[in-house]
């Protein structure tokens, strides 16, 4: 072989390696801005059709006649978050829990054991906070999930654990001066592999920071922000990026990322977004520190937290925008008549209302 | 125009591709030809639809001026003047105009006996350009995939188009064409350099040849390439960074729809190591 073919054949292998593990044409693709702009979705047909079938709502389980039926807090013991409800809508609730959350081989038993009220079990503490939750997104954060609301099942999608749940990243332990790469600089799952920060949800969806690190102006004219501050901005956008199946220009014009006016108005529901993962992890997560055993906890002895990812898994619109809460009236919020303004409130309807 | 007193010795018949001996004359230092005329038609028709769409359009502000490509609805389609149609005929004309200017120059090497490596360097602007208005617009179905024609508004294309693909920096064949636009400023400093350090001495000293710009790379970094060979490797240089820089954006949606940085998986996945 002369060195003329050798150069070719080393040629056709540099470009099989880069063609073989990329996509095939056609991509589907979606334009989202003024024309000539580039603000457009590019969606993979065969991976569209893949998520498309992974993301059916399960079939509605149907409603239970009510009649006159009792209220189920009447009934039963210790009933807490769903004392609004009559007995079959809690029955119905309970029903889908178990076909949405529960192991199939474990069902009532995963949260109940022996008697029903008794709180044993860590999964039924868990989950009477889930559906406080429930109901907290359906009815005060409408300003991000809209009329499509959430259930169990948008996160759970038949599992215990939902699959797209979050831990803090642990630093990995420096070796002398060289081995510490300041969390990050490897391949960041959370980060859409890129080399950015490998935990960017601890800084928004946990402690807040601020997340707009643009400036303003051409020139420096006071803006604080550091380099890590913005490639933990950069970090997190790359998550939400990944989280929704979407890229930067589903919000944002790249030539002003910063200003609203130049914005997609999906950028308004990420900003809810943002806020709503944040509050959830604080009142409703967070505080379930004690209440998980360790081994749903993670490596750094955290519980399970919410990032955009739980709910959307890889689409822009969970379950693709179908409505699936709406066919559960029972999820969308307490329906207790506010008490009379003399009267003491009843105490579960105090621990109701506070779970906001 | 005044005519160098050698340059008449080149200025000879033949070497025409098209139109024989119609257009082979000089305009001033200008060679016409077929492929001159069909350069000014195409050029003078283009600037003036972009004149015209301008007119159109909001603004005279040089800088805001912009001739955007169709909306994608009208897919491989024609599109309404107003709406895209202007951007699809200045398409045509720029082709038309750089394509003329190429083979212009094919018929000047041709008359002067000379190899055609300028006409074929410049084929690969032309290809790159060509990749993104009509290649890539091709392989994605619409003609609106195209870059607007505008001092701003290309470069808001160039960024959104970027960041469709989340971090346009991990795109393996931009890697390679930022990597070689580098380069060819580096062996272009250092050719200029070593030429003009050489040939251009202080006043009264003797101007030196290639022995010593041999000698300065030998001692620098044990190799000279030669005179020759930088020639051919500038060449290469340039020519491989417009190259790549066409193909990465070929690959950016045809062949490629989400994050680059995701791209690298296949590396991270290699048995050796995963």
């Amino acid at each position: 072989m002369n060195h003329r073919h050798s150069t070719l054949v080393l040629l056709l292998a540099a470009l099989t390696v880069l063609f073989a593990a990329c996509e095939r044409p056609r991509p589907l693709v979606e334009q989202r801005g003024y024309r000539g702009l580039g603000i457009e979705e590019n969606r993979n047909p065969r991976t569209l059709a893949r998520q498309v079938a992974a993301n059916a709502p399960p079939a509605v389980i149907p409603a239970l006649p009510a009649g006159d039926a009792p209220r189920a807090a009447d009934v039963y013991q210790n009933v807490q978050v769903l004392r609004d409800l009559s007995l079959p809508e809690f029955t119905r609730v309970m029903l889908a829990i178990t076909a949405w959350v529960a192991p199939p081989d474990q069902s009532c038993g995963y949260c109940h054991e022996g008697e029903m009220s008794a709180d044993t079990r860590y999964t039924k503490r868990v989950a009477r906070r889930m559906l406080s939750m429930v109901r907290d997104v359906n009815s005060h954060w409408q300003s991000h999930v809209g009329a499509t609301g959430v259930t169990c099942y948008t996160c759970h999608r038949g599992q215990p654990v939902p699959a797209e749940v979050w831990f803090t990243g642990v630093p990995a332990v420096p070796h002398g001066l060289l081995g510490d790469r300041a969390g990050q600089n490897a391949p960041a799952l959370a980060a859409g592999m890129s080399s950015l920060p490998t935990d960017p949800l601890t800084p928004f969806l946990v402690e807040g920071r601020s997340i707009r690190v643009g400036s303003a102006t051409a020139l420096p004219t006071g803006d604080r922000h550091s380099i890590k501050e913005t490639e933990w901005t950069y970090a997190f956008m790359m998550n939400i990026s990944q989280s929704l199946g979407v890229n930067c220009t589903y919000c944002h014009n790249s030539r002003a990322f910063r200003d609203w006016d130049q914005s997609n108005p999906a950028r308004a529901k990420a900003w809810y977004g943002i806020q709503m993962a944040r509050t959830l992890n604080h009142d409703y997560l967070l505080p379930l520190a004690d209440t998980f055993p360790a081994n749903r906890k993670g490596p750094a002895g955290d519980v399970a937290k919410i990032g955009c990812a739980t709910c959307h898994q890889g689409v822009y619109k969970p379950l693709f925008g179908e409505q699936m809460a709406k066919e559960y009236p029972e999820l969308q919020g307490d329906r207790t008549p506010p008490p009379a303004p003399a009267a003491e409130p009843a105490p579960a309807a105090a621990a109701t209302a506070s779970t906001r | 125009m005044a005519m160098l007193s050698f340059e008449r010795k080149y200025r000879v018949r033949g070497g025409t591709l098209v139109g024989g001996d119609l257009f082979d004359f000089w305009v001033g230092p200008f060679y016409v030809g077929f492929f001159g005329v069909t350069t000014l038609f195409f050029a003078l028709l283009g600037v003036g639809l972009l004149v015209w769409g301008a007119a159109l359009g909001p603004t005279w502000n040089l800088w805001q001026i912009s001739i955007a490509p169709p909306d994608l609805k009208y897919g491989l389609g024609l599109a309404p003047l107003r709406d895209g149609g202007i951007w699809q005929l200045v398409t045509i004309c720029a082709l038309g105009a750089f394509t003329s200017w190429a083979l212009r120059e094919v018929e000047i090497c041709r008359k002067l006996g000379i190899g055609l490596h300028v006409p074929i360097a410049f084929s690969f602007a032309i290809l790159a350009y060509f990749t993104l208005v009509v290649l890539r617009p091709l392989l994605l179905g619409a003609w609106g995939h195209g870059f607007p024609y505008g001092i701003f508004s290309h470069l808001d294309w160039v960024s959104n188009v970027g960041y469709q693909y989340l971090h346009f920096h991990y795109n393996p064949a931009h890697m390679l064409a930022v990597s070689f636009f580098f380069t060819t400023a580096l062996a272009l400093a250092l050719h200029g350099g070593v030429i003009l350090s050489a040939v251009n001495p202080k006043k009264g000293g003797t101007v030196k040849a290639a022995e010593h710009e041999n000698t300065y790379f030998r001692d620098t970094i044990g190799y000279s390439i030669g005179a020759l060979g930088i020639h051919r490797f500038g060449l290469f240089l340039a020519l491989s960074a417009v190259f790549w820089s066409a193909v990465c954006i070929l690959i950016s949606g045809p062949f490629w729809t989400r994050g680059w940085p995701e791209w690298w998986t296949w590396w991270l996945d290699l048995p050796v190591w995963r």
